[in-house]
């Protein structure tokens, strides 16, 4: 009925109109604004903060700084929320102002002074992997952390995963070749459009309101808990619609600013709002990555064994980055079947803005190491790089490199996405032709997987209401970020109530006092687990107009069916009540009532899943591997360097789609942020690690008309524990972009191209044999 | 210095006269926004660079964070929430031109501002206008299947002039 | 979002402006002539510019004439780029303006705040050179009108309180031969890397370029060197690049070696294209 259907995401009229309202468009008289003074240095002692002038300015109530406060962060507590004696970080914040108006909030943001005495900045992972490399964190071992992390007192290492399996040395000692590959790239960022917020206050009773542009309000209040004592009843917060988040509004920063902004100027309301270019440095960006990767073959290509090393840039505070190092680690060969595997994965302190989850969690990051090193190892081997893959797809009854065995419904099919892929990009055509003098044309391809790692104990819970016409309410703590994974939410309960999807209404934004908890919005987790708790909601709503109506009609519970806004016989239809006649109890001719009304609530936990053994990363990470295959095609001119990406194409399985345009959308849009990553996305740093381009002037997303066609299909291999099957689809366009356009220029250009973006001037220099430095 | 900062701005939006008190300075964004409660058009980067802040003057698509609201005196102005079901907007829906939606506005009133003076846009033209936006959630593909059914539409139904 | 407060006037006459700019300047609020706006207001966002009072010349209709058919062309300098390129009264300029910023921006930005801002690339002032246009300024001692070319030194040369009212090209010029490119670090939006802009005239090529060094330039030993026909292209090509200003830019958009590989593959471009038959 609703399943399966291009349905129009349910706030859609909102968002064409201009009627839909995300945190900052909520403005209330009184409300008082906040400007970030931030550090101007990478690496700094503060000497001295001086906001007497600030504090004389017009309109000014508060200068927060960061003395007394406690240590932050969600695996291991290494982060001040305002910076004290260090900065460690350009753009790291040193002070909050609090004013009237933002304009004077911003004007005296000017006139608090601070001193510096400059430190030296490390500026990459290998840099501070260095031995007498500058230490970020001189009291990593006092950190306050979880069982899961484990950092490396006196070095950079704030984390390593292990993965060991199988044996590596005999894995090289039965190959036939070997080919080591070195990649990287820069820290970017998520550019949502929507740049985050958050609003704090503090009522008279205690309650603490936030709103929050947020992916995980319900972490916010755990974390106000955790942090400042506060407790978790008193603490409310409302998340509106997100303008795109795509992982970068997982973490918690600004609502813990915009609570103390809030305390300290008594309870009132404070804005904290971030400009275009605090959004880009200091807050949470796309990590950075340095990588190794060895692989061994037979001559025929079949893998051997694989060595990995990830440096992750994880910046000045390890935050989420540990787990996204982690993520990588879990799944970094790739949808290939390899027996002996030896990773590590570390997440490195650097000079840098700090690292968070990026849509596809690591997994575009491991995909541009491992699927460059194929495509070198296939042309050493000359062999047909889609062979090399197809090859090694793994299969279920393999174990992934944290040695999981898998079956038929816990993993892709990678093959037949590889299969569709070929087929539909002509691979056996041709990969590179030369179209005259100058202008080549070449294809590129990548696999990629992902499982989302998680919390063991994350859970998601919905509640059904019922209004007085029959139509249903569905209230669950999934953030609308865009996804539209609200409507596939109505969806599927309208297929479970055998109901028009039209009676099925969603409660858009989130108020974490009346809305169930969903642990965060983030690893393409929403469909899934919000999904099932959906259907154990309606089933629970079932249950209950079920019994009212046995009582009405005289019949078992076990004779009656919901359907079509109704409870009926199954074996005669003709009788049957109405939904709206007993959603709120039934009341008989006479006034007796029975029943009352109905609310459906459903719950679900991932099950079965284990931390990964610290020596060899054993462990069962995630519930479900999603997989897919993609390729891109570009035109490259030889003379001048300049490339058009023609044509991208990905083969996804979907286990089942749910909404087909809404999923060719999701798949499209993360494509087009993988193009536009790898094309030309990166912080540009100067010696000092001082961002250069934290603007979109300076740093350009893709735009209109530099979009390539996009070529999308899905595989549909159920998974039995998802609602209807459906996997996580919401990432898996984006993982493969960055290896496949790098794979298709190498084969276009002749050299091979292991760094982003993937601009000119870099396709250039690596021809030339330069190194491409930061300038 | 007072006098000189603060004063009364009659605006023409969306077909009503508003009246409002604001500073000189202030741009026609924050004033839509914060002053009028039109918050429909937004910030993205207050540079110039995004788009969302997109409004029409006089017709013409301006990034409304970087013009002052007292520029805009005496003439019209049009925000998202002036449009009165414009086929741009059912497109952008039917096409799922969009997922966050917050750079929807923008886009929509550029589209609509470059239908409404290029019926007959060719593909040059319709990429001149619309690289003026960004949009991180879509491909663009779904925007450009939009704009361009309304364009084609348009030329298959001629209005009067 | 301009965090501090500036009185806005709207003169309608030069006479106005020019006065009300002394005035102003009187009462030390260091006053700014407003074309677009654009530059300001951003900039004021970054703490880049900062005046207690901005005097907007867009109702002065001198500065808003767009003379087309008239010879020479009159070009107001409050004129947006936009609407300069739907006029298109002069087709490199046109070309050029096309160029600048994204096409909505440039329903703002005017021909005058392009080449009189901060940001060094004023990518419209590259036509305006190889034109041989004159400016007409205002200013405290009246209206003078001069040789662009002879007041641009990196920057136009300005009094205080003078403004760019018009420009002034010969029609028969502005229909010559051309030839204009940008080229970008990556994309079709955004600073250039390189921008190029030429037209031929008796035989003989000008250029101008931007996004060499941090000020657009045209120069008589670049166009010497390009125009020396006894010598083979390429070499005549090395030699002109030898003969930019130095230093070359060397920044986030590029590095200083790759700006001077591209422009010398866009002068070859160039002169394949203007060239009378000559091979490259
Ligand atoms: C989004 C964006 C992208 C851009 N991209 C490019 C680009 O690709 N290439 C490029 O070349 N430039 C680019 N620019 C720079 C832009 O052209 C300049 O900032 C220009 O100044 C904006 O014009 P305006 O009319 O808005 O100037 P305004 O903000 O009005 O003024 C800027 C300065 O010029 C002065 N001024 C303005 N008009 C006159 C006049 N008639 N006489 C004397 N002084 C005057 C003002 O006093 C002020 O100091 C970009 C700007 C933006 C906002
Ligand atoms: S907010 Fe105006 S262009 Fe971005
Ligand atoms: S729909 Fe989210 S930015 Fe365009």
């Amino acid at each position: 009925m609703a399943v399966g259907k291009s349905i129009i995401r349910k706030e859609a009229w909102d968002k064409v109109t201009g009627r839909a309202k995300y945190t900052n468009d909520f403005k209330e008289q009184g409300m008082l604004h906040a400007s970030l003074v931030t550090s101007p240095y990478a690496h700094a002692r503060i000497l001295s903060l001086e906001a007497r002038r600030a504090l004389a300015a017009p309109g000014v109530h508060a200068v927060v700084t960061g003395e007394g406060l406690p240590l932050t962060g969600e695996d291991m507590r290494d982060r001040p929320p305002i910076a004290v004696d260090k900065v460690r970080y350009y753009g790291e914040v040193v002070a909050v102002v609090v004013a009237d108006t933002l304009a004077q909030a911003e004007q005296a943001a000017r006139l608090v002074r601070v001193v510096y005495e400059p430190l030296p900045a490390v500026g990459s992972p290998r840099e501070a992997l260095k031995e007498g490399a500058p230490l970020l964190h001189e009291h990593l071992d006092r950190y306050e952390k979880n069982k899961t992390t484990h950092p490396e007192p006196g070095t950079n290492v704030a984390h390593r995963t292990k993965i060991r399996k199988g044996n590596i040395e005999q894995g090289f000692a039965e190959s036939d070749v070997i080919v080591e590959t070195s990649v990287s790239f820069a820290p970017s960022d998520h550019i949502a459009m929507e740049t985050r917020c958050a609003t704090a206050e503090i009522w008279p009773d205690g309650t603490i309101h936030i709103s929050a542009s947020s992916q995980s309000p319900f972490m916010i209040k755990k974390l106000l808990h955790t942090y400042f004592g506060e407790e978790t009843g008193k603490v409310i917060v409302h998340t509106p619609l997100v303008g795109g988040a795509y992982g970068g509004k997982a973490p918690v920063q600004l609502e813990l600013l915009a609570y103390l902004a809030s305390k300290a100027v008594g309870g009132r309301k404070v804005s904290v709002w971030n400009s275009r270019e605090h959004d880009m440095v200091t807050s949470p960006v796309h990590i950075g990555l340095e990588a190794t990767v060895k692989i061994g073959a037979t001559k025929e290509g079949l893998f051997k064994a694989m060595e990995i090393l990830f440096l992750f840039d994880g910046g000045a505070y390890s935050d989420k980055a540990i787990d996204v190092s982690r993520a990588a680690a879990v799944d970094c060969t790739g949808p290939y079947h390899v027996e002996n595997v030896f990773c590590d994965s570390l997440c490195v302190y650097t000079n840098r803005p700090y690292a968070t989850p990026f849509r596809s969690f690591g997994h575009c990051e491991q995909a541009f190491a491992v699927e460059r090193a194929i495509d070198e190892l296939a042309r050493t081997l000359q062999l047909d790089p889609w062979e090399v893959r197809r090859k090694n797809a793994i299969r279920p009854g393999h174990t992934t490199p944290t040695q999981v065995r898998l079956t038929k419904s816990n993993v892709g099919n990678i093959s037949a996405c590889l299969d569709r892929l070929r087929e539909l990009m002509r691979w056996d055509e041709w990969q590179r032709v030369e179209v005259d003098a100058y202008t080549v044309r070449a294809k590129g391809i990548s696999s990629g997987w992902k499982t989302s790692t998680i919390d063991t104990d994350a859970s998601s819970g919905v509640i059904l209401t019922f209004n007085s016409d029959g139509s249903v309410n569905v209230i669950s703590g999934v953030v609308e970020i865009g996804t539209g994974t609200k409507t596939v939410l109505a969806q599927i309960v309208a297929e479970r109530l055998k109901m028009d999807v039209d009676c099925v209404h969603v409660k858009m934004d989130i108020d974490t006092q009346t809305t169930p908890e969903h642990w965060k919005t983030v690893a393409s987790r929403g469909t899934f687990m919000a999904g099932r708790a959906a259907l154990a909601a309606a089933d629970d709503a079932i249950r209950q107009l079920k019994d009212i109506a046995a009582c009405v009609l005289r019949a078992s519970p076990d004779d009656l069916e919901v359907g079509f806004g109704r409870v009926f016989l199954r074996d005669d239809p003709a009788i049957f009540l109405p939904i709206k006649d007993i959603a709120y109890g039934y009341k008989f001719p006479n006034g007796n009532a029975i029943g009352g009304q109905v609310i459906g609530r459903g719950r679900y936990i991932l099950r079965h899943l284990t931390p990964l053994d610290p020596e060899t990363g054993a462990g069962k990470p995630g519930p479900e591997w999603g997989v897919c295959a993609e390729g891109v095609e570009i035109e490259f001119n030889r003379r001048d360097y300049t490339y058009r990406i023609v044509k991208a194409y990905a083969v996804i399985d979907a286990g089942k789609v749910l909404n087909p345009k809404a999923a060719l959308g999701q798949a499209m849009g993360a494509m087009s942020m993988g193009l536009s990553f790898s094309s030309r996305e990166g912080f540009l740093f100067d010696n000092e690690q001082r961002v250069l381009n934290p603007q979109l002037r300076t740093y350009r997303p893709i735009r209109f008309g530099e979009h390539p066609e996009y070529i999308v299909e899905f595989v549909e291999t159920p998974q039995i524990d998802a609602p209807y099957g459906a996997r996580g689809i919401g990432e898996h366009g984006l993982i493969g972009m960055p290896a496949a356009l790098a794979n298709a220029l190498s084969l276009a250009a002749g050299v091979p191209l292991n760094e982003l973006p993937l601009v000119p001037e870099l396709i250039w220099r690596t021809q030339k044999g330069d190194s491409y430095g930061s300038v | 210095m007072e006098e000189t900062t603060k004063r009364e701005l009659v605006l023409h939006v969306n077909g009503e006269r508003r009246s409002i008190v604001t500073r000189q300075a202030e741009t026609l964004l924050f004033v839509l926004r914060d002053g009028l409660g039109l918050t429909g058009a937004k910030p993205g980067c207050l540079n110039g660079d995004c788009g969302a802040c997109t409004v029409l003057v006089d017709g013409t698509p301006i990034k409304s964070c970087m013009m002052l609201a007292i520029e805009t005196v005496g003439k019209e102005i049009t925000s998202i929430e002036g449009l009165d079901d414009a086929p741009i907007q059912h497109a952008f829906v039917r096409h799922f031109a969009f997922q966050c939606g917050y750079c929807t506005p923008g886009f929509i009133m550029n589209a609509h501002a470059l239908i409404e003076r290029h019926p007959n846009a060719d593909e040059a033209t319709i990429q001149e206008w619309l690289e003026s936006n960004i949009c991180r959630c879509t491909s663009y593909q779904e925007i450009e299947a939009a704009v361009k059914e309304v364009l084609e539409a348009k030329k298959a139904k001629p209005t009067d002039p | 979002m301009v965090p501090f407060d500036f009185a806005y006037y709207r003169p309608q006459s030069i006479a106005e402006a020019t006065a009300l700019f002394a005035a102003l300047e009187r009462d030390g609020k260091r006053p700014l002539y407003y074309g677009g706006g654009t530059e300001i207001i951003t900039l004021s966002r970054l703490n880049l510019v900062r005046t207690a009072a901005v005097i907007d010349i867009k109702s002065i209709p001198e500065c808003r004439a767009l003379e087309a058919s008239a010879d020479p062309l009159v070009l107001g300098a409050a004129l947006a780029l936009g609407e300069l390129e739907e006029a298109n009264p002069f087709p490199l300029l046109t070309k050029a303006a096309r160029e600048v910023a994204d096409r909505t921006a440039r329903n703002q930005i005017t021909l005058g705040g392009n080449i009189c801002g901060q940001i060094f690339y004023r990518e419209t002032a590259l036509p305006l050179f190889v034109a041989e246009a004159d400016v007409i300024i205002a200013g405290p001692y009246g209206i003078r009108q001069c040789r662009f070319l002879d007041l641009f030194h990196q920057q136009l040369q300005l009094g205080r309180g003078e403004f760019v009212v018009q420009f002034k090209v010969d029609r028969a010029t502005a229909t010559l031969p051309h030839f204009h490119r940008k080229r970008r670090k990556q994309g079709e939006v955004g600073y250039p890397l390189v921008t190029i802009a030429a037209l031929k005239k008796d035989g003989t090529v000008r250029v101008a370029l931007s996004g060499i060094c941090p000020f657009p330039f045209r120069s008589a030993d670049v166009e010497a060197h390009l125009n020396d026909r006894n010598r083979p292209v390429g070499e005549r090509i090395q030699a002109a690049v030898d003969a930019f200003p130095r230093p070359i830019l060397h920044d986030i958009e590029g590095s200083a070696d790759y700006r001077l590989f591209v422009a010398a593959q866009l002068l070859e471009d160039m002169l394949r294209e203007l060239g009378d038959g000559e091979t490259v």
